[in-house]
């Protein structure tokens, strides 16, 4: 107890013990103005982390959304974080991902290339081992759609980026969990 | 049932149909069509506050000292901002309340339009919840909803922002319903294997605590009688948050005082020393638990809590219980009682008697003085010579605050009225005058500071025009006194900016506001001029001139432990007490 690092405030200590982890949150909300904003607000207030964010209406005649949210932070934080999530009004239900069970993640990026020759040829070549598909061309440049793990949208964004990468626009992550059952 | 009608009869009705009735408030263009409603019927009371900060504080006074929601209606732009302060300070102390804020028209929002702010914006996370009503349709439900969301679960305030042309719109209004809300459903009834295992824990215990906070005045008079209970079965030691005061009798002997910062020595150095702590609706804030991680190192926690964002949030406990403190103490007591656990009756003794050691320090001992009133003496005879009476206790923020919590002594929940969350310099006096609203049989004293009460001083003309006879009893050492503390403490005796250079003459202060005014500065004089305040019927401003350099102790200065607190006596050696790094804390 005494080896300790002593905190000198009067405020909670930084827990040194525990590592920051890495979790995706599903959050089903009521599509109201603003339910947005509180989510955010909620982040930016108490200081947690979004590493990615997205959100769309899923189920139109109940009015409601989905956000996906992934976060890092300590244990303790994550589960603050769930709780403070919950504590909104309009929010049905919060579930951790990563601790739920199974589950998986994808995401959707646009990949904007420009180049000639041998460039060109390199870039179609790679799109067709990613498995992403050509949705634009002229004759100096490519769209590529391409779909899968963000760590695989990563990679093939940076062997782009030699063959002449212009632009990304990418959805940020969307998971569901595994299995017949709903969150 | 459902009536056609306009949007502001419908804020109106509902209000009527919530059983409320009074409503604190300020007109302003976008609420125009609100005061037209409210001038054309007499059901609902209007009380025109001076300022809308007065109007929220008021509100929160009304609504703690009777356990109703609270009702505000400010309008649009600098009404709103005006409000935040409140709002913010209820969010912090989970006080119910229902705000409504004027808007301009609906085509106009988005323009910047003549008093026009972001309300919703601005208040989002300030208010448990807000709603910005786009059309009549949803006016009903919203205000009905309102009510549930302030009241329900953890309480807190509410905003329903109302464009004017909502406000002049007819539509169907229906009455509250008991409806279930879509989303917002707080759990209630505690975990019962949870509280078993937290009566089992309790009667192994060999030195237990019972700490409560500000929940279990929120869950009702019935918590409080339960609160009693649990501590009649099991002997255990009770010491409080300066927001549960009130809970449990200062005056059974089981109770320890108020505990943190600047609480008992026996309450902290128990806490300290615990091997088992229940907590019960109160939250670890940083002012109860001094340095975190060394914070009752030794102990297993029970924590109950209604609201799960609460628990292991500051410190991490070992049995969380969810739930309402009436209904999860019923539980606790009633599984104690047929489970017919017993107390270890050797160790709570011994526990005691290590307990009445720390009592005999006499930690809130001061030096009495025949020439300068000490503000402590001047609570204590507040206190003696009220006692008998149906009083009710407001104050301000600051070293008198403290004075009061530590010298004030409450028998009853609901009778203690203070910014304990957010620390708002001129709460008490508008406070104070909802307090004195809900009650007007009954004594209503804000205990205040000369520069606190000069924050909201414009509410003294609230009260006299509603008649209100509420004592603002201040003690007067013209310093922002805790500043001047932790100034002297922390900052080399540099008083920056903290002397009050330009004081009031406040007897002609209560007078220009046709209120009384009395001055006192000599102990001698004190009872007799306390009396006379007393019986007074009319709003009565007390200057109490005390002792400048008093300083509030115990303390817990920054960055020390519960069991490294300063006690009045080692006054001379503070300067060394307090390392650098304490310094840069508040």
């Amino acid at each position: 107890m005494e080896n300790r690092a002593v905190n000198t405030t009067h405020y909670p200590a930084a827990v040194f013990s525990e590592r920051a982890e890495r979790h995706t949150l599903s959050v089903l909300v009521d599509n109201e103005p603003g339910v947005l904003a509180r989510v955010i607000g909620l982040f930016s207030g108490r200081g947690y982390n979004i590493d990615s964010l997205t959100v769309s209406e899923t189920e139109h005649q109940k009015h409601l959304s989905r956000i996906t949210i992934v976060t890092t932070g300590t244990p303790m934080v994550i589960e603050q974080i769930k709780h403070q999530l919950e504590r909104l009004v309009p929010i049905h239900r919060v579930t951790d991902l990563t601790v739920a069970g199974p589950s998986i993640e994808r995401e959707l990026a646009m990949v904007k290339v420009r180049g000639k020759g041998e460039h060109r040829v390199e870039a179609l070549r790679l799109a067709d081992a990613f498995r992403a598909r050509v949705i634009d061309a002229t004759t100096e440049s490519f769209v590529f759609e391409i779909t899968g793990k963000s760590d695989k949208i990563d990679q093939f964004v940076d062997l782009m980026l030699p063959l002449g990468l212009i632009e990304v626009s990418r959805t940020g992550v969307v998971a569901i969990g595994r299995g017949p059952e709903a969150m | 049932m459902s009536r056609q009608m306009t949007g502001a009869e419908m804020i109106v009705q509902a209000m009527v149909d919530q059983g409320v009735e009074h409503l604190f408030g300020y007109p302003g263009g976008a609420v125009l069509p609100i005061y037209d409603a409210l001038f054309q019927q007499e059901k609902l009371k209007h009380i025109l506050v001076r300022h809308e900060q007065g109007a929220v504080h008021a509100a929160e006074g009304y609504a703690r000292s009777t356990g109703k929601v609270g009702c505000v209606v400010v309008t649009s732009g600098p009404g709103a901002t005006n409000a935040v302060t409140g709002l913010a300070d209820a969010l912090m102390d989970s006080i119910p309340l229902v705000c409504i804020t004027g808007q301009v028209p609906t085509h106009l929002i988005g323009n910047d339009a003549f008093q026009e702010c972001d309300t919703v914006g601005i208040t989002r996370p300030c208010t448990k919840h807000n709603y910005l009503v786009k059309s009549i349709e949803d006016l009903p439900r919203v205000l009905h909803e309102a009510f549930y969301v302030a009241a329900s679960g953890r309480p807190g305030p509410v905003v329903i922002d109302v464009p004017k042309d909502v406000q002049f719109a007819t539509g169907t209004y229906y009455g509250p319903s008991n409806v279930e809300h879509k989303t917002y459903k707080p759990k209630i009834k505690g975990d019962m294997d949870r509280i078993k295992a937290a009566v089992e824990l309790m009667a192994n215990a060999k030195r237990p605590i019972l700490y409560t906070g500000g929940g279990v005045i929120n869950s009702g008079p019935e918590a409080s009688h339960l609160l009693r209970e649990l501590a009649k079965v099991t002997g255990f030691p009770v010491t409080s948050t300066l927001m549960g005061l009130g809970a449990f009798p200062a005056a059974n002997p089981q109770w320890l005082g108020m505990l943190g910062m600047h609480g008992t020595y026996e309450a902290n150095l128990a806490m300290h020393d615990c091997d088992v702590m229940v907590c019960i609706g109160a939250r670890f804030d940083d002012r109860i638990t001094g340095r975190i991680d060394a914070f009752s190192p030794g102990s297993k926690k029970i924590h109950i809590d209604i609201d799960p964002s609460s628990i292991n949030k500051n410190v991490k406990v070992d049995i969380p219980i969810v739930g309402d403190c009436a209904h999860v103490l019923e539980d606790m007591v009633r599984l104690w009682r047929s489970s017919g656990a017993q107390p270890d009756k050797n160790a709570l003794a011994s526990w005691w008697k290590q307990i009445d050691k720390w009592r005999a320090r006499d930690c809130l001992a001061y030096r009495p003085s025949n020439e300068t009133i000490k503000p402590q003496y001047a609570i204590q005879r507040l206190y003696e010579l009220t006692r008998d009476r149906d009083v009710y206790i407001t104050t301000e923020v600051g070293q008198h605050q403290m004075w009061a919590a530590q010298f004030f002594r409450f028998e009853e929940p609901n009778r203690w009225m203070t910014s304990g969350g957010l620390g708002t310099m001129g709460y008490g006096l508008p406070a104070s005058v909802g307090v004195q609203l809900a009650h007007p049989k009954s004594l209503v004293i804000d205990i205040a500071g000369e520069a606190s009460v000069l924050m909201t001083m414009q509410e003294i003309s609230t009260a006299v025009q509603y008649r209100l006879p509420i004592k603002i009893f201040i003690l007067n050492n013209q310093y922002m006194g805790m500043v001047r503390q932790w100034q002297e403490l922390l900052h080399g005796g540099r008083y920056s900016e903290s002397y009050s250079a330009a004081l009031p003459d406040f007897v002609k202060l209560a007078e220009a506001y046709h209120a009384v005014g009395i001055r006192c500065e000599k102990p001698g004089d004190l009872d007799h001029a306390i009396r006379e305040m007393i019986d007074v019927d009319k709003p009565v401003i007390f200057d109490c001139v005390v002792d400048q350099a008093e300083n509030c102790f115990p303390m817990i200065p920054s960055g020390k432990a519960h069991n490294e607190m300063l006690l009045g006596d080692v006054a001379g050696d503070l300067a060394k007490a307090i390392d650098e790094k304490g310094k840069v804390l508040v």
